[in-house]
């Protein structure tokens, strides 16, 4: 059956991404909106708000060349994604069509973009570890599949290459698990995504991968959508096809910017800093479609990853970030101008979920001591490194030194490590144990007499 | 007067309709899938309503009817043990009727119309009753449940029944009225009481530096703001588990899934320290997370009030815990953005602090309408962007609560758990409530808690000091005074939640604790007084003993030992 819709040519005013349309038979809130320029070019859309008199339409592709002759088409639904296990491997633009030159996907299903939110009774606690690969993150703060874990970076820090380091590596430690990720990039350089689609290929990350390219020029409103196509994809991998997915998306930061140019454009009452005032609600329909629910076998976990701007962590974004996700990654400016690759700061990263995914079972019964006795001796010595400073190094006890030796060491061995370097839990216990084995027997207070007879490499 | 029109407009959650001419604050339904909201705003011929489900699909000109009636809460028996969505749906059955997700045009009854309740009278045929008064009993699990008059009923019993019911079948009948057990009361309104008491009592809650330092009395007001990862929602839960309150309504307003996935999986398992029994029998839960509709969020406090205040009409000690405030505040700002209003401070509506001293207000202690005394005690979180309290809802609620327990990033990162700052936190009901422990603890305690009070803020002083001249330069009894403030902050206000022995720290314990710490400290005065050098005085073993106490299943009989090792160890040093 062809549908038929009626044009409108009665656009009244245009402004930033927003169209106006007067007369119309009543459109519906957040339908979907095909919009014919003279040219033949077509643009989409959705509807903001709805009336009698008026209806504003948010242009995806921005309205360059959208004139008052322009045609308006309303398509009687809102915004779907078409889905398919064949999806994997396959790279697309932040609009969802594919631009890696393969063949158009045929969808098994089309779904909903704006997820429905989990009813808090049918979720399930998170339970099980992802392994990164990354020392700093599987040891100290681990991610546990169902979490949203950011990760809050600065310009000119390398998220970007941690993201795909993690992309790569990431991986379930279990059998029969399917493992997929979704790679969701917003407002990024043309360089970033030449980078991204040769690494992805380099690597063989992209054969478990799918990924989502929206350009630092791509429209302001496509941006706001690449993140809810990718999530929607991700739900359809994880609750539908039972797979364990991860889902990264860079940049968090990109896409708030967008939100508040749209918000501008309709000119909303700003809230904290010109961010619109829904701005955690909005945040909170992305960050809350991480999670697991009973009786499913799949799950999503997030990585989100924003650049703080000033490296100021009470700007909105992270602050609001913050509050909703379950801790954060930090990223150091000084870790990476001392050459320390991956450049995070443990002393204010947290993963508030780590209790339930590690230990007995889960990944070995003395992760938590010893992820604690490297905080505690970790932010010893980097006291002491103040201490230094003023009163120097031969003025300490010696216990004082190994700590100072020990917080150098730290840095050095654990929290550095290679591009391609792919660390299992174990490996980052063993470099950890090493370290602790560095320290006098009074000073290890965090661990239990047990694991030290089993593991501490001078008493095996 | 028309209960059908029409939608006029929809933007988000608010949608414009004409056609009805509602009362504010009415019940509509709204579209064709009969969405829920509320007029919020009348202007001429429009009627705005905000819209408790998404509004995506729906368009002018579909229908819209005025149920003419407020939003309300049902209340009778089957409340405890519930997990409500902010508009009192029960979630596990709106999870039978649609699945996983919250979808919309579901309506849910708060109480189950099915279930049979053995009601027993506890008055008889003849008798007059007044508004509020019970009439009979319930058993709801292990809590007595009044059934009490409605508000709107009074006059002579003319029948009452005994026996199993539902509670929309006749109880009884007064006043030519058939009485039913459930009743409705519209979330915005306070139920009433007969009159306001000043509270005497303090909400006993297990954590050490609450319940010694700053004490919320039963009746009163708390708010605990702090930035993200200070554990503002591990201490709103320790609250809910341990706190001495008969009955718990905890709302997550805004907040993760994740975290109410926790509470519903970790309550069913924990038991009332006081009674045994299970702590989701006395418990109620409201969990609107912060991806769920916004609206929805803004009433969820309210509902969670009104059920509070029920339980309180019973005669009950309520605690009522709101996480996070903030979270309903900017829901009031979106909806508030939405209908154009005028701005004030931060983009928040001007009514801001009208509203939230409102809520804070039904806090109280009470003699309520069956006789009784209740109280309704209200601990809110406050997310405060950037941990900054200089922002209007930490500002606006610190000017009503009575108590403050300030949350603190430095902290965290040192480690401390919980993160309640003893310098910058405060309660006004110190005084109040010093009868009640010197009455129920000892006659000491008071003392006891002013003086660590006033050595924890030498302590401050001394370490000012300390960081310009290292520790070397102090003399000897202010060492000794760092030493015991250590142990102050380590042994006592330091508690770890998730010690099966250390997360809960009876009161007479935590007197016991702090008078082996002030013991401590006179000997060692003492003994510097005798040429005791400050190493050998801290190198006792029992100070050792006391520190690794508190995790021991022993730990009472353990405190006495210390007791004692302190006078033989002193001894030994020549006191």
């Amino acid at each position: 059956m062809v549908e038929f819709f009626k044009e409108y040519k009665t656009i009244s005013q245009i402004a930033g991404p927003l169209v106006f349309v007067k007369k119309t038979d009543p459109v519906s809130y957040g339908e979907l909106v095909s919009i014919k320029l003279p040219d033949g070019s077509v643009k989409r859309g959705e509807v903001l708000d709805t009336s009698d008199d008026i209806v504003v339409v948010q242009v995806y592709e921005g309205t360059t060349g959208i004139d008052k002759n322009t045609s308006v088409r309303f398509l009687g639904e809102t915004m779907k994604m078409p889905v398919s296990r064949e999806m994997l491997g396959r790279i697309l633009t932040g609009a969802g069509d594919p631009i890696d030159g393969g063949p158009a996907i045929i969808p098994e299903k089309k779904l909903d973009i704006v997820g429905a939110a989990i009813n808090p009774w049918a979720r399930d606690n998170p339970s099980d570890f992802i392994q990164t690969g990354i020392s700093t993150i599987d040891c100290m703060n681990t991610l546990i599949r169902g979490q949203k874990l950011p990760i809050f970076s600065g310009s000119g820090l390398p998220h970007n290459d941690l993201a795909l380091q993690i992309a790569r590596q990431a991986k379930v430690r279990g059998e029969n698990e399917e493992f997929a990720v979704v790679f969701i990039a917003m407002g990024i350089t043309n360089e970033e995504k030449q980078t991204f689609m040769k690494e992805f290929e380099r690597t063989g990350a992209l054969k478990n991968a799918v990924v989502f390219l929206n350009l630092a020029d791509d429209p302001a409103a496509e941006r706001i959508i690449t993140p809810r196509l990718g999530l929607t994809t991700a739900e359809y991998m994880a609750f539908e096809l039972g797979m364990q997915v991860l889902v990264i998306m860079t940049d968090v930061t990109n896409y708030c910017e967008a939100l508040r140019q749209i918000g501008a454009a309709r000119e909303e009452v700003p809230g904290r800093r010109g961010y619109p005032g829904y701005m955690y609600t909005n945040l909170a329909q992305l960050y809350e479609r991480a999670g697991r629910i009973k009786g499913k076998k799949g799950t999503v976990t997030q990585i989100p990853i924003l650049s703080m701007p000033g490296d100021d962590i009470t700007h909105p974004i992270p602050d609001l970030s913050g509050y909703i996700t379950e801790g954060q990654i930090v990223m150091s400016r000084e870790l990476h101008r001392a050459g320390i690759y991956p450049p995070i700061n443990v002393s204010s990263s947290l993963s508030r979920l780590m209790g339930g995914g590690t230990g007995e079972g889960k990944t070995r019964g003395d992760h938590k001591g010893v992820s604690d006795q490297l905080y505690a001796a970790y932010a010893e010595g980097k006291d002491l490194r103040g201490l230094v400073a003023i009163v120097g190094e031969d003025s300490l006890s010696s216990k004082d030194k190994k700590l100072l030796h020990f917080a150098d060491l730290f840095e050095d061995k654990f929290v550095r490590q290679g591009y391609d370097e792919d660390r299992s839990i174990e490996d980052s216990l063993a470099i950890g144990w090493d370290l602790i084995s560095t320290l006098d027997s009074d000073q290890i207070t965090r661990i239990s007499r047990k694991y030290i007879e089993q593991y501490m490499p001078n008493k095996k | 007067m028309s209960n059908e029109g029409r939608i006029y407009r929809v933007a988000g959650p608010v949608v414009t309709a004409t056609g009805i001419s509602p009362r504010m604050y009415d019940v509509v339904h709204v579209g064709n899938e009969k969405l829920m909201g509320e007029v919020i705003k009348i202007v001429d011929n429009y009627s705005i309503i905000q819209v408790y489900e998404d509004t995506s699909g729906i368009k002018p000109g579909e229908p819209v009817t005025n149920t003419g009636k407020p939003l309300v809460v049902e209340l009778g028996p089957g409340l405890l043990h519930s997990v409500y969505d902010g508009i009192q749906r029960p979630l596990p059955v709106l999870q039978e009727k649609m699945g996983d997700y919250i979808l919309r045009g579901v309506s849910a009854p708060g109480l189950d119309r099915e279930k049979k309740w053995e009601f027993k009278p506890v008055v008889a045929i003849g008798d007059e009753v007044t508004p509020g008064q019970a009439i009979g009993v319930v058993m709801e699990g292990t809590i007595e449940h009044k059934i009490l008059c409605p508000i709107d009923v009074q006059g002579k019993i003319e029948s009452i029944s005994d026996g199993n019911f539902t509670v929309e079948e006749p109880i009884a009948r007064i006043g030519e009225k058939d009485i039913i057990m459930m009743q409705k009361w519209p979330v915005r309104i306070p139920r009433p009481v007969i009159e306001k008491h000043q509270p005497d009592a303090p909400l006993v809650t297990g954590m050490r530096v609450l319940d010694t330092m700053f004490p919320l009395a039963k009746g009163g007001a708390a708010a605990i703001p702090g930035g993200f990862g200070t554990g503002k929602t591990v201490t709103q839960q320790q609250l809910a588990k341990w706190s001495d309150a008969e009955i718990v309504v905890y709302i997550g307003c805004g907040e993760r899934g994740n975290e109410m996935t926790e509470v519903l999986t970790e309550f069913p398992a924990l038991e009332d320290p006081k009674t045994g029994n299970p702590l989701m029998n006395r418990t109620v839960l409201i969990a609107n997370t912060s991806n769920m509709p916004v609206a929805a969020r803004e009433a969820s406090v309210y509902t969670g009030m009104t059920i509070a205040e029920y339980y309180r009409d019973m005669g009950y000690n309520v605690a009522l815990m709101a996480d996070s405030t903030s979270r309903w505040a900017e829901a009031m700002r979106e909806i508030s953005s939405r209908l154009e209003e005028m701005p004030g401070e931060e983009g928040y509506p001007a009514y801001l602090a009208g509203r939230l001293s409102e809520f804070y207000e039904r806090a109280c202690k009470a003699k309520v309408l069956c006789g009784q005394e209740g109280s309704i005690s209200v601990i809110g979180a406050v997310s405060p962007p950037g941990g900054d309290i200089s922002e209007p809802v930490s500002q606006n609620t610190l000017r009503i609560v009575r108590v403050f327990w300030a949350l603190d990033t430095k902290l965290r990162e040192r480690r401390h758990f919980p993160t309640i700052n003893w310098l910058t936190s405060y309660t006004l009901y110190d005084k109040q409530l010093r009868d009640w422990y010197i009455t129920n603890v000892d006659a000491e305690f008071p003392v006891l808690r002013d003086w660590a009070m006033q050595l924890l803020q030498k302590e401050a002083e001394l370490q000012e000091i300390v960081q310009l001249v290292g520790s070397d330069a102090l003399p000897d009894e202010q060492k000794i005074i760092l030493e015991v403030t250590k142990m102050i902050r380590e042994i006592f206000l330091q508690q770890n939640a998730y010690d099966p022995i250390d997360t809960y720290c009876p009161i007479s314990r935590q007197y016991k604790m702090m008078k082996l710490i002030k013991k401590f400290s006179d000997f060692s005065q003492k003994a510097l007084i005798a040429g005791v050098t400050v190493d050998k005085i801290i190198a006792i073993p029992a100070r050792e003993r006391f520190i690794r106490s508190k995790y021991e299943e022993t730990i009472d009989s353990e405190l006495d030992a210390i007791d004692v090792d302190f006078d033989t160890q002193f001894k030994e040093l020549g006191v």
